[in-house]
């Protein structure tokens, strides 16, 4: 990787911090509402594994699918920021046509599948987007994110043994946070290294520090490189840490201030930033003009874009339910 | 055309749209090697392979979620679930994914899955095996729910469904797979909306769905040699529901029956007689009468399993006491 590539993906996270900043100033500012659950902390994660897939190329890209935590999985994939922050707003423009909100960004034009808030839900969709690519005979493969707290539910137990019978071109990335919602995962799991679970469907499976995105970016490369050469699943465990709550409504009461004061150390983007200025790939100067200049970019145009657009019309509750342009010929109505 | 069974029709129809379209599969519990419980499948294994007609392991939920998933990149599943009862352990896809993604994506991700499932009491299957939930499906939105009374709906709203862009949900029933029918031995489709006048009459509309039309029927026969002549409807779709068609024939009829398999609490009944009132209350000359299930989780013995589920006797009564007769 060149130095410039190093110099984005530093400035990609630090971007991803300050959209999901900003989504909370909005969320108390009361433009956003519903639920909101915010990325912060665990961005070495979707940006090192997506760096390494297939995107940017449209309809041939990878298929990615996640859980509720979507705004910068969607972004990485390619969803335009703009349209992720209109969706938030709840406008037309939104990626969603403001429609789902928060836990549902969906841009098929990139091949991003969508969040979902059901927890381990996504476990089987992403099985059959990888059966899809399989039988159509593609080498595009997709990718599940979801959290610790989602592989104990009955859908990981039950997809991953399908997706091992059937060897489907699926990976399967567990960002390991430690929490589900405000319960820790010893409290409710009886083998911690999440990794190890799989071994029951004899899938190949790793487990890595998910702070760092060198080795986000190392491990994902294999992982991605084993599931597209056709070898089948792989299941990898990144561990890491959410900064924020669950959502915007919790106190953050389970967890020590010990605890969080140890993972800010290993802030995946002062990690990283440290390891650039080192190299003297970039000063502490220009990371400061990177976020200016992104938070110029995130007020100026995305949450401008968000404001200005239109919400939409009443008149359209009821599109989008089922196929709006369907085919007599399968619909009717009956010719008596 | 051909007599031709109802489970026949049904093979038929995956036959000939796995043939027309290489990206329809069939999914299910012993669909394959074993040629599925109800012969729907039977030998297409071996013409289309284990990747078109895939046997899955006992695992509703996740296999019905991988059949959305692949419907969400352009293919065209036709999951069978092997009881109805078992598809309760499929609701969170079926109805949190399938249902609600094109909606929650704004139009842009759709699921053209079709989910075929038996539901209806056999003989003597006892509670777990004898749910019939179509009033349950019939309220979700973003589903279709079509319910073939024959083998002629069978096949042509199967092959409508396979090539509908919306999740279809497709209600079958244990007593009807040996039904037979004549039916064209040319290629047709079934639209997958609109009542269907199955016998015109003057006197009394019998709404019935799925097993339940033929308990109209039955019934209707035997009003004819009352002199009362019964307008029998087959709704064939619960979601939507053609309000038209039953508005015109209580207009006409003035008196109104509906008979289901389901209890009756929040049952199809209560929707079709909320639907009457709506569309043409003052055209009603007599109460509305309900035919439907007891309240009460299937027995598994034979006479409290008669006494459970509505026969042909329960419609034929019930008519009389909408005609003032009884």
């Amino acid at each position: 990787m060149n130095d410039a590539d190093k110099k984005r993906l530093l400035r990609e996270m630090i971007f991803y911090r300050r959209f999901e900043d900003r989504t909370f100033e909005a969320y108390m500012e009361r433009k956003i509402g519903g639920f909101l659950h915010l990325y912060s902390g665990q961005e070495a994660v979707a940006t090192g594994v997506l760096e390494k897939a297939r995107l940017g190329r449209g309809t041939d890209n990878d298929y990615v699918i996640t859980g509720y935590r979507d705004h910068i999985h969607a972004i990485k994939t390619g969803a335009p920021p703009r349209e992720v922050m209109a969706e938030l707003f709840g406008k037309e423009t939104g990626s969603s046509r403001g429609r789902g909100g928060s836990m549902h960004i969906f841009d098929p034009s990139v091949n991003f599948m969508g969040g979902y808030a059901l927890v381990g839900q996504p476990f089987p969709l992403a099985a059959g987007l990888a059966l899809g690519c399989k039988h159509r005979g593609t080498d595009q493969i997709a990718i599940c994110f979801l959290g610790d707290g989602a592989n104990n539910q009955g859908t990981f137990h039950e997809t991953m043994n399908m997706a091992k019978v059937w060897n489907l071109p699926v990976l399967f990335v567990c960002e390991n946070n430690q929490y589900a919602i405000g319960t820790r995962i010893e409290r409710t799991t009886a083998v911690v290294d999440q990794y190890k679970r799989v071994c029951a469907y004899d899938m190949e499976a790793s487990q890595h520090d998910g702070m760092d995105i060198d080795i986000v970016m190392e491990a994902a490369e294999k992982a991605i490189d084993f599931v597209r050469s056709g070898k089948g699943p792989y299941f990898i465990e990144f561990m890491t840490y959410r900064f924020r709550g669950h959502s915007m409504s919790d106190s953050k009461g389970y967890r020590t201030k010990e605890e969080e004061a140890e993972w800010e150390k290993r802030d995946p983007i002062k990690i990283y930033s440290r390891r650039l200025i080192e190299a003297g790939i970039v000063t502490p100067e220009d990371i400061k003009a990177m976020e200016r200049e992104i938070d110029d970019e995130i007020e100026n145009d995305i949450v401008k874009f968000a404001e200005e657009s239109p919400e939409p019309r009443v008149e359209d509750l009821d599109k989008y339910v089922l196929d709006d342009n369907p085919d007599p010929r399968w619909i009717g109505p009956l010719q008596q | 055309m051909a007599e031709t069974a109802y489970w026949e029709a049904i093979r038929r129809a995956h036959d000939e749209e796995m043939a027309n379209d290489p990206m329809v599969i069939a999914m299910g519990e012993d669909i394959g090697v074993a040629g599925g419980t109800y012969k729907a499948t039977l030998g297409l294994y071996d013409k289309y392979g284990p990747e078109r007609v895939i046997d899955t392991p006992i695992s509703e939920n996740s296999y019905t979620g991988i059949g959305i998933g692949a419907s969400m990149v352009g293919m065209r599943p036709i999951i069978e679930i092997m009881s109805i009862n078992f598809a309760l352990l499929a609701l969170d896809t079926l109805i949190n994914a399938a249902a609600k993604i094109r909606y929650m994506s704004g139009g842009r991700v759709q699921c053209p899955i079709v989910m075929r499932t038996p539901g209806g009491t056999a003989h003597q299957l006892a509670a777990q095996h004898s749910a019939r939930l179509a009033r349950m499906f019939m309220s979700t939105s973003g589903l279709r729910v079509v319910t073939p009374r024959g083998p002629l709906d069978a096949y042509g709203m199967l092959k409508s469904a396979v090539r509908c862009n919306d999740p279809v949900i497709i209600i079958e029933h244990e007593q009807m797979y040996n039904l037979k029918e004549d039916i064209p031995e040319e290629e047709f489709f079934r639209p997958l909306e609109g009542a269907e006048i199955v016998r015109e009459g003057t006197d009394i509309t019998l709404i019935g769905y799925n097993y339940s039309v033929h308990l109209c029927l039955e019934a209707a026969r035997r009003l004819e040699a009352d002199g009362i002549d019964a307008e029998v409807i087959d709704l064939r779709a619960l979601k939507p529901l053609d309000r038209e068609t039953i508005r015109k024939s209580v207009e006409k009829t003035h008196r109104v029956l509906v008979a289901e398999e389901d209890e009756a609490p929040v049952g199809v009944g209560s929707e079709i007689i909320a639907t009457v009132n709506e569309e043409c209350f003052y055209a009603l000359d007599a109460q509305p009468v309900r035919i439907h299930a007891a309240d009460v989780p299937v027995p598994y013995n034979a006479r409290l399993e008669k006494a459970a589920i509505p026969s042909a006797d329960d419609v034929y009564e019930g008519a009389l006491k909408v005609m003032g007769r009884i």
